[in-house]
Order: C-alpha cells, then structure tokens, then sequence
C-alpha cells in the first residue's frame, strides 16, 4: 500500500491542493500528516478543514509546534512564527481549534514512528539536522524507520548494524529501498514552505509492500500564494520565502 | 547463515539448493531452483559471523539496493533478496567463462584484448548509463557470456542517487589493490571513470601477461600508483601494438580527466584500432625517471581536493556524435548547414567524441570493386573530402575520426552503425524536395524513425530550400 506523508503545510492552500492532487494522481488514498497545519501561510482555516475531512476518511493527523502553539501561545518562537500566530488564532473557529488541540504527537505503525519534530522527547520540538540529533531520535525508539518534518528540508539519515550514522540528500522521485538491516529517519520535506533552494512543495510516498520511500517534488501555484500572503499584511520575508524555497 | 549450516536439497524460503558454486571470500554460491524448474539461478549467502569485516553485510546491502534497479544483458537478473534474519540475494546464474580463466594463457593477441576490452567497456557503459559506478572492477568480476560481458559482485558499487553506504561505513579506501584506481586510493567515490582504470589494468594484464602495479597490500602501497607511472606494455610485449598501448595507458592515467570520457569512447578506440591517436604515449618504451616520478609524489601530497560532477551530468557532457556527411556533388550547402549545427553540439558538451561518416552505396552486397575506373580507391577520396569537411570543426584531433562504411543499405548502415558503436546523437542532412528522394525514399527519415540515439536532422540553407522547391515544381508543371 502506498502512504503519503505530508509534513509542514502551514496555511499554504495551493500547496496542499496540489500535493494531495498529484499523489491522488500516483494512486496514493492513505495519508500521515506529520504537523504544522497552520502558521506563516494566508489558509490556516482552509488547510484544517482539510485535513479534518482526511482524519474523518481514516487519515493520520499528528501535532506540531505551530498547532500546539494556537492553544498555548507562541512562547519560545522567534518573532515572525509568533506574529503569524497571533494572526492565524483569530482565523480559526472554535471547532478548528479544539481539532488541533487534541491531537497526538506521535503514531505507531507496524515497526514505523511517525512524528512532527524528534523521536526523541517529542515536545522540545528539536530539529533534526545532524548526525548528533539524528542520533538522538534513533537512540530514543526502536523503530525500523522513523519519519518527521519540522526542518523544512529533505534528508534520510540512516544507521548501519555497525552503529554507524550519515545523513543522504534524496533526489527527487528517485525510490530509496528502506533495507531491513539498518534503521532509517526520514526528514521529510515541508508541503508548504520549502526551504532547500527548491520552491516546489516536497511530500514522501511510502510504498509500505516493499519498504521503500520516494521523496516527490511537485510544482504549485506559489505566487498566488505568496500573494495572499502579502494581501494578508503578514511579514514580507514569509511571502519571499515561497518564491525563493528558502 | 553459515557455510558449513548449508547442504544440497535444503530449501530457503521456497529456493532448493542444489550444488555449492566456487565461493568468494565474503560468501557462499549456490546453484538453486524453484519449483523444479524456471532459468538457472545462483543464491549468494554473505557470510556473516561475529568479528567478520563488517564490509561483507554492507556489501550485501549495496547489492540488495542496486541490483534489482539494474536491468539489461550486462548485469545478472535479480529474482529475490532474503531480510535481516536469513540475508541471501538470488539472481540469473550466468553461464559462461570468467575473464579470471583467461589469465591463464596471458598475454593474449591484441586483436583478442581489444575485443574482450570493448565487451566490458560496453557493460560499463550500460550500468554508468543507471547511474552506477561499479568501483571493483576486476577480472573475477566479470563474465563472458557469448558477445557479452557481464559484470557481477556489486558489493562496493555506488549509485549516484542513492545512500552510498561503503563510504559511510569504510574508515579508509575499499578496493582490490592490484586494480582500485587512484582517486578511489584518495577516498572518491563518484568519478565513473574510475572503471575505466581498473579496465586499463585488466587490458594491461590480457596483454603483457603482467600487472601494472603489482597487487600491493595495504592503502600505504596502494598510494603508490599516484606518482608512480607503470612499465609501458611495449616493454613487457613487443607484440603489443602502438595502438594498443596508446589505449592502456590512456585508461590508466593518474587524473580521471586525461582518460577516456566514458566508457563508449573507450569502446570506440578498442573497435577502431585504425583511428586511434597516437600520442606520446603510444612510443613510450620505458617508464618515467626518478625527478618526473618525485615531482608527481610532491604534488600529490599538497594537492587540494576537487569537487567532480556527479555521473549523470558527466555522460550527458561526453556524448559520442557521429555527423553523417553526403558526399555526393550537390550537397555543399547541407554539408555547411551541417557543419555549423555539429559546432553547436560540441560547443556545449565538452567532453564529446565525434565520428564523420560517409556511407557508400553500393549495389550489392561487398561484390563491388574497390577500385574504380582510373585504379584508385574510392574510400580513400571519401575520407579525404570527410577531412576537408571537418576543417571548420573546432575540435581537438584525439576526439575526432573518420569512416567511410559501405552498404547497400545506407539507412540501416548508419542504425546498425550507431547501435554497434553506442552513439548518442546522429546530425544527418536531409536532402530535401528533390527527385532522387522521390524515388530513393528519405534516409533521414528512417534513421530518425530507427535509430537508438537522438537525431538531428539539418535542410539547407533556406534560399537553396526554396530554390529546390521551385525546381520540383517546374518539373512538374
């Protein structure tokens, strides 16, 4: 069976039409959305209700730091995530709200973890983006193969039976076989918001029949986008930053 | 899994074992069946046991990784792959000699050499093609199997879109010592043209009888051939002809740069000895003195690390061009156009080889004196003017050279031509609304139509174009 794994929308509309429509398209109908629902984008309302329409149809919806941070406040965030949170919690009715406050931070499938930030204490929200915190993550669980977001760039790290780490920069639509005798963790790139110099939105298809992961790229209407960013009177670097990737 | 756990008639996951093959040093073969029946198939079992270099389990994994993504006559058909618990890999059992066997009557012909040199030259071609490197090259590793050869052992290969897991696990270099080549010695690992070093070594061994650099133990020794140039193989082999050495020692240059560009052009020079370059190379009797050798050993030892492409664009910039010129009066116009589109291509892919080529069409099949009326020989006209047209080429004459092929059949000659010679890209005149291709049908049309490479296809000039149009349609008032 082939899982899409969607990570780091945030509020980002086009993005997410057109990642769900492509991997609708590649024959993918079961969905992980790893977090970050809402925040920097001009769409938060629109993307939750999205994405509660796929967690009713049996979709898997985790919790990230900007979701958590529309309950408990942006504390801890730099200015310009705070400032588009502020923006987005008005944004939101009461119905959206309570669907992001419940949910959970990490999903358990059959030897896969499946987690917004880190294996490794879930709620410190660490980046993942070095042997040093990929190591973190794979001492914490027992997983085969561990997927996150967060970082908003691609990378699979991966742990040989020898102990050995080191992370791999995926080429896009290239299938990288999940080999049983090493453990895997897969950073997944962000759906709305790239930030590796390349603006297409990224998502995963995970063949779960024969293990293995294929990082997707897909073009999407991002001037629009960025656009309504810039009409929403959010901060400017957020709607550059969708043109750009980074 | 252990050797000794093994025996005949024992079935693994639905594969019988049926007798064990020669075994390597990090596993064992087996020939297997399934159901009783199906091709023939071999089970490679990596030996696992505690305190074993862990090497052979990352080998195993490389194999598992690349092997199914392989596909064509050059690489065993992968069938299945076992898991953690019971690691094996089953594949085609290839059937045919190893060019380990041949070793025993070195040094072979040269004519010999070069023909299992562009074998294995193809094969590597074909797997670069796939984005893999194999890096382990050497004649153990390859097999003949009727006009092909196929390269097994996958276990130290890169794929240049995937995780390369040897490197991540190796603290030094990995190789075998009498074949890894220098950048591989200094720890790189995505240069295709490593292969073509190890190849070089394996020509250099089929024809001398010797290797070039011994089969030294340990990275300290291996570091040697970085400065230390080998005994040309004319010294070892009168035999071996100029042509020959010019190729094995192109192969076996310490900068990647200065070998071949690819494995086809490679292929190229070994099925036209005739149109191989000579250089310095080619006389050179004895190998280099102790001042070249030391200078070599000192810039070695301060040169910085520099950054190589990755395969894919590296073949894309080493394209094999063939430029298929009419030499019939008439055509001077397209022949122009012609070559003005040929200096666009190779004015944007550095690496290219190009190969003018004239067919003469003859009426039937190699019946036709070679001669004509006045005695002469009529390819020798034809590789004149060819040389004449390439005048205008900007092109260095190491990456250039001429054909004058004979067929009754000029269309299929130039498909077959650039199947044989794994060409990329055709540039063809088409000549336009004329009477004779009323009557001919178009060449350019079919070897567009059939050709494996892309093809461009040049008019001429539009004024002629129109001039020509004209001329029909008077014709035909």
């Amino acid at each position: 069976m082939w899982i899409g794994l969607l990570s780091d929308i945030h509020a980002n509309r086009e993005a997410l039409e057109a990642t769900l429509d492509h991997a609708r398209r590649t024959g993918i109908s079961r969905f992980v959305f790893l977090g970050d629902y809402v925040g920097y984008g001009a769409d938060p309302g629109y993307v939750v209700d999205t994405v509660m329409r796929e967690v009713e149809a049996g979709a898997v919806a985790l919790l990230g730091n900007h979701d958590a941070a529309i309950g408990s406040g942006p504390g801890g965030m730099n200015s310009i995530a705070a400032e588009a949170i502020e923006w987005t919690r008005p944004r939101l009715d009461s119905t959206q709200r309570e669907f992001l406050a419940q949910l959970p931070l990490t999903f358990n499938d059959n030897g896969r973890l499946f987690v917004h930030a880190s294996a490794h204490a879930p709620t410190h929200w660490e980046y993942i983006t070095d042997v040093p915190s990929a190591s973190r993550s794979f001492m914490a669980t027992q997983a085969h193969a561990t997927f996150c977001g967060h970082v908003h760039v691609p990378e699979l790290f991966h742990l040989s039976s020898t102990g050995k780490i080191a992370g791999f920069q995926p080429v896009q639509a290239v299938e990288i076989p999940l080999l049983t005798n090493r453990r895997w963790l897969a950073v997944l790139g962000s759906v709305g918001q790239p930030r590796d110099f390349n603006p297409t939105a990224c998502y995963g298809a995970l063949d779960t029949e024969r293990n293995a992961l294929t990082y997707v790229r897909v073009p999407y209407d991002n001037e629009t986008a960025a656009r309504k960013v810039r009409e929403a009177g959010l901060p400017a670097i957020l709607s550059d930053r969708l043109i750009e990737g980074a | 899994m252990n050797r000794r756990d093994l025996q005949a008639g024992q079935i693994i996951d639905g594969f019988r074992l049926v007798e064990p093959l020669e075994s390597g040093g990090m596993a064992s073969f087996w020939r297997v069946t399934r159901d009783g029946s199906g091709p023939p198939m071999v089970m490679k079992i990596p030996l696992l046991r505690p305190g074993e270099d862990p090497l052979t389990i990352i080998g195993y994994e490389v194999e598992q990784m690349i092997l199914p993504r392989l596909t064509g006559p050059h690489i065993p058909t992968f069938i299945a792959a076992g898991d953690f618990e019971r690691p094996y890999i089953v594949m085609e059992f290839i059937a045919g000699a190893s060019v380990k066997s041949l070793l025993a009557r070195v040094p072979l012909i040269p004519n010999e050499v070069a023909a299992i040199g562009a074998k294995i030259a193809f094969a590597l071609h074909d797997i670069h093609r796939q984005h893999v490197i194999h890096l382990d090259l050497k004649p153990s590793n390859v097999t003949l199997r009727g006009e092909d050869a196929v390269l097994i052992d996958f276990g130290l290969s890169r794929h240049d879109q995937l995780p390369d897991l040897v490197q991540e696990e190796a603290e030094g270099p990995v190789g075998t010592g009498a074949y890894i080549s220098p950048e591989q010695v200094l720890g790189q690992r995505n240069d295709p043209r490593s292969d073509l070093f190890s190849l070089g070594v394996i020509l250099y061994f089929l024809a001398t009888g010797g290797r070039p650099f011994g089969d030294p133990e340990g990275v300290n020794n291996w570091r040697r051939r970085l400065w230390r140039d080998p005994v040309p193989p004319r010294a070892r082999n009168a035999a071996v002809p100029p042509w020959l050495q010019e190729i094995i020692l192109r192969c076996l240059e310490t900068d990647p740069a200065a070998r071949y560009a690819t494995a086809a052009q490679l292929a190229f020079d070994l099925q036209h000895p005739d149109q191989v370059p000579l250089t310095t190379r080619a006389a050179r009797m004895r190998h280099d003195g102790i001042f070249t050798v030391f200078w070599r050993w000192l810039r070695v030892n301060r040169q910085p690390e520099r950054a190589r492409p990755a395969l894919t664009s590296h073949l894309a910039n080493a394209p094999i061009v063939v430029a298929a010129i009419d030499l019939e009066p008439g055509n001077d116009g397209l022949n122009q156009s012609l070559a003005i589109a040929v200096r666009r291509i190779l004015a944007t892919e550095s690496n290219s080889r190009l190969a003018c080529v004239n067919v003469l069409k003859i009426a039937r099949l190699s019946l036709d004196d070679l001669e004509d009326a006045q005695g002469r020989n009529p390819h020798l006209g034809r590789l004149i003017e060819l040389k004449h047209w390439a005048r205008s080429i900007p092109i260095a004459p190491e990456r250039i050279t001429y054909h004058v092929l004979e067929s009754t059949d000029p269309a299929g000659q130039l498909i077959d031509y650039a199947r044989h010679n794994r060409v990329d890209h055709i540039v063809i005149g088409a000549r336009g609304s004329s009477i004779v291709r009323r009557y001919l049908g178009s060449v350019s049309a079919r070897v567009v139509a059939e050709a494996p490479c892309t093809v461009t296809v040049v008019r001429r000039p539009r004024e002629e174009v129109d001039a020509a149009a004209e001329r029909v349609a008077a014709q035909r008032a």
